[in-house]
């Protein structure tokens, strides 16, 4: 491979001559220690580099070797529950080689190379097979089945396979190719970050991706194979938001980013996620989670290409049939490391100093999420197979300011919008997503899912609940102008019922462990307790019964903590109701609760 | 030793030399000016021949055709030892007060190198400040950064003071209802100055020599008529201590940066004589990241028994929060303390803006064994009564007292007794955080019982206090 040599080194990026036959994005080694670099730039025969670890003590004449290979992950088994940094160092290795600090010019590769998995052939030798195509399987620990793929541009006839155990390097099988050439497949793939991996077609999602977060279920859901966004200034819970998803939702494999993030955030995950236990599989959270750590002190060229690693990642989880969800943590550390190498690019600037291509890199990183049909043979049974990756990026706007560049460039792509607002946060409502400015452009996709699966009333319901909370905001600058008393009894019962949607059903602790999820089965009949106290309230007052009465009914206290009954006390919704019915209109079973109608005839 | 003579252009801090050899990014450089005067400086970019080298200490009485430049083969330095505990340095890290010079044990670049994430051990001790709003609202946590937000003329120098003085750990308690005892002598202070003024630093100075808590502390001064480039180095000079002292010598350090403001307008004029593409409001694009290798050298790390909390003052220009300072500080740090010019006209020490101000590590620092079971729910039950008394009080603004209603009017005067005995306290009253709970049930008292929803049932029968008759 040919050499270079240094001729300017600025911060992150250096400057080489000499590299004649390499190409954009190929991956360099710099100086004496072999510092991890990519080409991103190349003018005659000088070739930028940015570098992806501290280039101090680099100089000019320092030697910068080629690779001639594009910088790439390692795809196979081995990757979940790992902990890598921007451009898949595995950390906890590195840990362990150089101790608790980072220390430059040390590298482990992405998969461990000594590592046995237990192989078993799906397919037989003689079988034709192509790209995508799933030859065998390794369960990769108790929740994930890794499904070993021939890699997308491949095809040709099964020479050989053999089930047993082999390290990712071995050859698990042959492919004799029509050309005749026999191939070795491991189960490992190098894929190339800056390439989506292609899929068969993209197909139009409509299952909910359901997190257990009710404003975000309820109100402003995104479906598995969306693309959805939460900016909000520091302190309003983007982190918390992320973290929620991440435990709670029902993808079946999670790659969290932290890019340019806290360091402590990620030892909070890594603390805490093997500790917890997911819902759905019962196993410690972590068993199908990845992270890629990039934390703000780290090199910002390794940040900038985080997110390239991390979804490099989930499209070949999505091929094997997954539906996953990536969180960017966040997407605003990844622009200004853009911007930051933009600008010792000298580039062109574009608005506040980003680079001009911003909006196109910030569309084709969430063009890489959606619902695919795989690559590769329909499965025995005849079903297509599909995955999907939903993204989730949180965006860290100056000041809170949603017109800067990078809020609004992400606009314009995702389609879900879940706008924090640091007001709602010094309130302490949590999640303070502002349910008047937070949007989803997937709800009437859900709607039938929910219908099947929920209830035919919960759509209803929730448009109810959203025309409330419209209503309060309109009627609260009454209220703030002339008081209270302004309104009519109708208009104050429905901005104490509102005000019993924003407590008791919008705000959620993700700190209590009986609050932090909720399904989609009790959101539905929390929305419905709250809707019939509504209802009944209204005729009670119709009755006669005073506003004061109704208000102070003793089942409101039951409501307000009906969110913390759990699936397994569903039931309980029903005395709930009843006790709706008697101590309202008098109607229900309970007689010895006074209803407050007849308290009003009193 | 490469020696040169050949400096073509001087613009600002920054010098252009020219026809160097084996010059390195990030190189330490001497340089000696006509006058006689020396600077220290280092490598910005260095390109073919051509170093960029900005200086430290200024480039008064420069000239380039009669500048030296020695470029000395390593970064910069600092050599560290215990005997600094006790000693007053100068931004650079030499000893400014009239002491012998330090017999390193060891020298270390002052940038250091950033912990690995899966080393770092989450931080969760209490640490007692003796302050009710910050360890009943917004508590500090045995390795985190916290910064105090302020603004000119508010008493953030009192306060960051008075936690340095009073700053404590507490021990385990085997009872979820009861507090443990406070463990002496656990912290040791690491002090930088960053372009404050003479008297702000004579004010902690003095405050550590009568505490004697100066044994324990280490300064480095950076005032307002020193260079201002010096005080890039400056925070780092304190950070390689504070790393020396907590990773090697098993000390649990507390690090009070101030103020960061002058810090980044340093950069900013380093930045502006690269005549770089800026970022908002003038300051450099990479601020974040930059300010992130400050903050993120906080912490704890696995199997290391010594810590570094951070504690950064930074007053924000025009007491505005969204400015590019604060803002992106936010960003980085677990939490901030917000000094309220209003609290203060109104006389309340310490003047803690309740509401905007956040602990992030809040949950993991407090609760049984740590401080005490109620002590999560009542913090939340204080918020959400201080935020709704608040609004109620704006809203008798508009429509007068009477307009409210009557759980309206609990919370206002909840608000206003909150201001007054939970917030309010001496500038050398040390509560306990047994004390500060005692305060915040009392005040939650106050409270009609069917308003207090954040807070346990159980909770509320074992620590309420009986009713004192009305
Ligand atoms: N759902 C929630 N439940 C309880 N507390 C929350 C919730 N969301 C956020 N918080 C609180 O807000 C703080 C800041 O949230 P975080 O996600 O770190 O903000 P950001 O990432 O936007 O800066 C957290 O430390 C926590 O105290």
């Amino acid at each position: 491979m040919e050499q270079g040599k240094i001729v300017k080194v600025a911060g992150p990026l250096v400057v080489a001559e000499g590299l004649i036959e390499s190409r954009m994005y190929d991956l360099v080694r710099v100086g004496n220690e072999g510092l991890m670099g990519e080409i991103i730039e190349m003018r005659g025969d000088r070739a930028s580099i940015q570098v992806y670890e501290e280039t101090e003590g680099l100089g000019p004449g320092d030697p910068v070797d080629a690779t001639g290979a594009p910088l790439s992950v390692e795809l196979g088994p081995g990757m979940l529950e790992s902990v890598y940094d921007g451009v898949q160092r595995p950390l906890d290795v590195l840990e362990r080689m150089t101790g608790a600090f980072l220390t430059r010019g040390v590298t482990a590769p992405g998969l461990d190379r000594e590592k046995r998995w237990e192989f078993v052939a799906t397919v037989s030798a003689g079988d034709r097979v192509s790209g995508g195509d799933i030859i065998g399987t390794v369960q990769e620990n108790v929740v994930i089945e890794h499904r070993i793929m021939v890699p997308p541009s491949k095809a040709g006839t099964i020479a050989d396979i053999t089930s047993g155990t082999y390290t990712v390097t071995d050859a698990v099988a042959h492919l004799k190719t029509d050309s005749g050439e026999i191939v070795p497949l491991t189960m490992m793939q190098v894929w190339p970050v800056r390439m989506a991996r292609p899929h068969a077609r993209r197909v139009s999602a409509t299952e909910p991706l359901t997190t257990g977060t009710r404003v975000i279920d309820t109100f402003f859901p995104i479906v598995m194979g969306g693309v959805s966004c939460i900016p909000g200034p520091f302190g309003a819970g983007k982190t918390v938001t992320q973290h929620q998803i991440a435990k709670w939702s029902n993808a079946e494999v999670v790659i969290f980013i932290g890019c340019g993030e806290r360091g402590n955030e990620m030892t909070d995950v890594l603390m805490e996620f093997p500790e917890l236990v997911d819902p759905y599989s019962g196993e410690p959270l972590m068993k199908r989670t990845v992270l890629v750590a990039n934390t703000s002190n780290m090199p910002v060229a390794a940040r900038e290409a985080s997110v390239y690693t991390g979804i490099t990642m989930a499209e070949y989880f999505r091929d094997m049939g997954y539906n996953v969800v990536l969180q960017a943590d966040s997407t605003s550390r990844w622009a200004e490391a853009m911007r930051e190498i933009s600008g010792r690019l000298e580039e062109m600037p574009g608005d506040e100093g980003f680079p001009a291509y911003l909006g196109t890199k910030l569309a084709a990183f969430y063009e890489r999420a959606g619902k695919v049909e795989c690559l590769g043979a329909t499965a025995a049974g005849g079903d297509v197979r599909t995955g999907s990756i939903s993204v989730v990026g949180s965006v860290s706007p100056p000041g809170g300011d949603l017109s800067e560049p990078v809020v609004q460039n992400t606009l314009r792509v995702v389609k879900v919008f879940w706008a924090l607002q640091d007001q709602l946060a010094f309130q302490r409502h949590f999640p303070a997503i502002d349910w008047l400015t937070s949007y989803s452009l997937y709800l009437d996709k859900v709607t039938p899912f929910w219908n099947s699966h929920v209830s035919e009333e919960y759509r209803s319901r929730r448009d109810t609940c959203m025309a409330i909370l419209q209503r309060e905001n309109e009627l609260a600058e009454i209220v703030r102008l002339v008081g209270l008393e302004a309104l009519s009894a109708e208009e104050q019962i429905l901005m104490e019922t509102a005000k019993t949607i924003r407590e008791d059903f919008l705000q959620q602790n993700a700190f209590r462990e009986d609050d932090q999820f909720s399904s989609l089965k009790e959101q539905d009949l929390l929305l419905k307790t709250i809707l019939l106290f509504h209802e009944r309230a209204i005729e009670a007052h119709a009755k006669g019964a005073a506003l004061k009465d109704i208000f102070s009914a003793p089942v409101r206290e039951r409501i307000t903590r009906a969110k913390y009954l759990g699936t397994e006390n569903i039931a309980e919704y029903d005395s709930i109701a009843s006790d709706i019915e008697t101590q309202l209109v008098g109607g229900g079973a309970d007689e010895s609760a006074r209803a407050v109608y007849a308290g009003g005839e009193r | 030793m490469r020696e040169y003579m050949t400096t073509r252009d001087i613009v600002g801090p920054l010098l252009l030399i020219e026809s160097v050899t084996d010059v390195t990014y990030g190189e330490l450089v001497e340089l000696e000016y006509p006058d006689g005067t020396k600077s220290l400086g280092n490598v910005l970019e260095v390109n073919g021949d051509v170093a960029l080298v900005q200086a430290f200490e200024g480039t008064r009485g420069s000239n380039p055709s009669g500048t030296k430049a020695k470029f000395l083969g390593r970064s910069l330095e600092l050599g560290v030892s215990r005997d600094m505990l006790g000693r007053v340095f100068d931004g650079l890290g030499r000893p400014n007060d009239g002491g012998p010079e330090i017999i390193p044990d060891k020298r270390l670049s002052i940038y250091g190198s950033p912990i690995n994430p899966t080393a770092r051990d989450f931080p969760d001790d209490f640490i007692q400040t003796g302050v009710s709003a910050i360890d009943g609202l917004n508590p500090l946590v045995r390795g985190q950064k916290l910064p105090i937000f302020s603004g000119s003329g508010l008493p953030h120098n009192e306060l960051a003071a008075q936690i340095a003085r009073q700053a404590a750990v507490l021990a385990r308690s085997a009872q979820a209802d009861v507090v443990g005892e406070k463990l002496e002598g656990e912290f040791a202070v690491v002090f930088a100055a960053m372009g404050i003024t003479f008297e702000d630093a004579d004010f902690f100075t003095q405050e550590f020599r009568t505490t004697s808590a100066i044994e324990r502390a280490v300064l480095f001064l950076n005032l307002a008529d020193d260079p201002a480039v010096e005080r890039i180095a400056t925070p780092r000079m304190a950070l390689t201590a504070a790393e020396y002292l907590a990773y090697e010598c098993d000390m649990h350090v507390l690090v009070i940066l101030t103020d960061m403001t002058y810090y980044c307008e340093a950069l900013r004029e380093v930045s502006a004589a690269r005549k770089e593409v800026p970022g908002r409001r003038g300051y450099p694009g990479y601020l974040y990241t930059d300010l992130a290798t400050i903050y993120e050298r906080a912490g704890r790390v696995k199997g290391r028994a010594g810590s570094i909390t951070q504690v950064p003052i930074l007053s924000m220009p025009d007491d505005d929060k969204t400015h590019p300072i604060p803002d992106l500080t936010g960003y980085i740090t677990e939490g901030q303390i917000i000094l309220d010019r209003n609290l203060h006209r109104r006389g309340i020490y310490p003047p803690v803006a309740v509401l905007p101000s956040l602990s992030r590590l809040k949950q993991k620092g407090i609760g049984p064994g740590k401080t005490r079971e109620d002590h999560a729910d009542l913090s939340n039950q204080l918020f959400g009564a201080y935020a709704r008394g608040l609004q109620a009080k704006e809203l008798a603004v508009i429509l007068g007292e009477a307009a409210l209603s009557d759980s309206d009017k609990a919370f206002v005067a909840f608000a206003d007794a909150f201001e007054d005995r939970f917030i309010r306290q001496g500038k050398h009253e040390e509560r306990t955080v047994a004390e500060t709970l005692a305060l915040g049930w009392e005040l939650v008292s106050l409270l009609p019982r069917s308003e207090i929803k954040r807070i346990k049932d159980e909770y509320v029968d074992k620590y309420m206090p009986t009713e004192t008759e009305a």
